[in-house]
């Protein structure tokens, strides 16, 4: 896999794009659970969260998304042109676009949504209790194509397996191309050939479209196969750096009550 | 409605003979419209699990006819439309602001609402019977002014399906998703359940209380045993509800019993045939 090293964090910033979090905060009925998270992601990374239950990643996620007020700032910067703060609102044209591939959603044997439908219904007007006309399923077969998911198009969405499902949302979240990807533990519930697929076509995806892919994952023995870059979060940022140094940081370890073993830190 | 006449007399039956028997002619274009509704409401009370939702908001506007009674109104039913809206809006507050399952928030309004209902019509002493016929429900006393409404509302209901369907679906499915594509969750679910609303109380005296939310949950409930996507979800659910709607008038018809129960079992054969033929 092609790697980038980046060098230590607000550093290297310059020519490409990059998304910048400084000073979050996020308090939620009085508890606090994000305090003072700051990093950087630049295009063409992958960057992945990782971090106890509990430690404020779907949180952070969502402050992203802007689904959650927070103080501090997140702010965009294009590879040419001023930077953009997310809080500024839907005003501002240049506002990045955020793909969002959530957990997977437990959908029922028997729910008569196809994919056609769920794409349709996400991405177009045409009411989808109607018959979808062609139009609309030549560009849901293309936008599928992108993960290689054409054959998915006519089934149930509560009959795919947990890694097509998983590619039915990757492909939704990539219509349109945003300029941030953001997944929700996009590795659980999926199996190891699918897991391989998936960082795969991350991989393809973020060679081909420059894109910053931010994603959660609690499998860490994968980290240095794709990751670039590895936040260890738990309501604040512990360790951030390539995956070898985060996973042999006594942060690491304390955060996960792990001993000590060879190659730790010291 | 002349037209509607002409057409009527054209079949076969003993009580489409010209210039007679207007009641039924009546109680089958109240069908026809009735049922259309309810098909189409019912796929989403089932795809969003509200079908206990449906049930509470049938009690609140038994509710709403007593404040409406209570208040000296010579239509009841204007305030329990306005009461049956209050309700879904305040129970949406509710289910957003809470911790509690949704059910539990449902079980709570409900009774709340019943209890409230009853109190209301028999303080003072009075007799809860004046509210029976509401329980049971009468379509072969509908008037053409009220099937105009129903029709009006059946128009407002497609709009609606037209303009918000699929946000609405999105929301059900995966509210996160809704919200990250810009969909407005709470309003979508919001201004669905307050359709539910009005077209129940507003079908209420014809239908009847009691098996009211049986037309919102078996043909949606049937329709699903059997699509594989959402054009044949609705085709399923409207088909079963238009055919058990027909099948039950004329029974009621013909052997006597409310209209509304003899639609209701029709639906249930449907679901019982559905469920048989395809087994997923």
């Amino acid at each position: 896999m092609r790697k980038i090293k980046h060098g230590k964090l607000a550093a290297g910033c310059a020519d490409s794009c990059c998304l910048k979090l400084e000073g979050l905060n996020v308090q939620l009925q009085g508890d606090s659970i994000l305090e003072d998270v700051s990093f950087h992601l630049h295009c063409g990374e992958i960057a992945a969260l990782i971090g106890p239950n509990g430690a404020g990643k779907s949180t952070l996620f969502r402050g992203i998304l802007g689904q959650i007020s927070y103080k501090g700032s997140i702010t965009f910067s294009p590879a040419r042109g001023p930077a953009i703060r997310l809080d500024d609102g839907p005003t501002s044209g240049l506002r990045p676009l955020v793909g969002y591939v959530p957990q997977a959603p437990s959908f029922d044997r028997g729910d008569p949504v196809s994919v056609l439908d769920f794409f349709t219904a996400a991405t177009a007007k045409w009411p989808v209790w109607l018959p979808v006309p062609k139009q609309y399923r030549d560009r849901a077969a293309a936008c599928l194509a992108r993960v290689h998911g054409e054959d998915l198009l006519d089934r149930p969405m509560g009959g795919l397996s947990g890694g097509q499902l998983q590619r039915v949302l990757l492909a939704l979240a990539l219509e349109p191309v945003p300029h941030i990807l953001i997944l929700d533990e996009p590795l659980s519930g999926v199996d190891i050939e699918g897991e391989h697929q998936l960082l795969e076509m991350l991989d393809e995806l973020r060679t081909q479209y420059d894109l910053s892919i931010f994603l959660s994952t609690h499998d860490f023995a994968t980290l240095d196969q794709f990751a670039d870059k590895v936040i260890l979060l738990n309501r604040r940022v512990l360790k951030s750096g390539p995956p070898d140094e985060v996973l042999s940081s006594p942060e690491f370890y304390e955060t996960f009550h792990l001993r000590m073993g060879k190659g730790g830190a010291q | 409605m002349s037209v509607w006449y002409a057409l009527v007399d054209l079949l076969p039956f003993e009580w489409a003979q010209p210039g007679q028997m207007y009641f039924m002619k009546h109680a089958l274009l109240a069908v026809l419209v009735i049922c259309p509704l309810f098909g189409i409401l019912s796929t989403m009370v089932v795809h969003s699990r509200m079908s206990f939702f449906s049930d509470a908001l049938g009690h609140s506007a038994f509710t709403g006819m007593a404040i409406g009674a209570i208040c000296g109104f010579h239509e009841p039913t204007w305030a329990a439309v306005i009461f049956a809206i209050l309700f879904a809006l305040l129970f949406n507050l509710v289910k957003r602001r809470s911790a509690l399952a949704s059910d539990t928030v449902i079980g709570v309004f409900s009774s709340t609402a019943v209890a409230l209902g009853i109190f209301l019509s028999t303080v003072g002493g009075r007799s809860f019977t004046r509210f029976n016929s509401l329980l049971i429900g009468d379509i072969l006393s509908v008037e053409p002014g009220k099937i105009g409404l129903l029709a009006l509302i059946l128009l407002l209901v497609l709009g609606l399906w037209t303009v918000s369907f699929n946000q609405l679906m999105l929301s059900a499915v995966h509210p996160a998703l809704a919200d990250s594509r810009g969909i407005r969750v709470f309003w979508q679910e919001t201004v669905f359940s307050m359709a539910i609303a009005v077209v129940v109380t507003l079908s209420m005296t014809w239908v009847g209380l009691l098996v009211i939310n049986s037309l919102l949950v078996l043909p949606g409930a049937a329709a699903r045993n059997a699509a594989r996507n959402m054009a044949q979800y609705h085709l399923f659910s409207l088909l079963g509800a238009v055919l058990a709607g027909i099948a039950g008038l004329m029974t009621s018809y013909y052997a006597g019993g409310s209209a509304g129960a003899a639609i209701t079992l029709y639906l249930a054969v449907w679901f019982a045939l559905t469920f048989f033929v395809w087994k997923k």
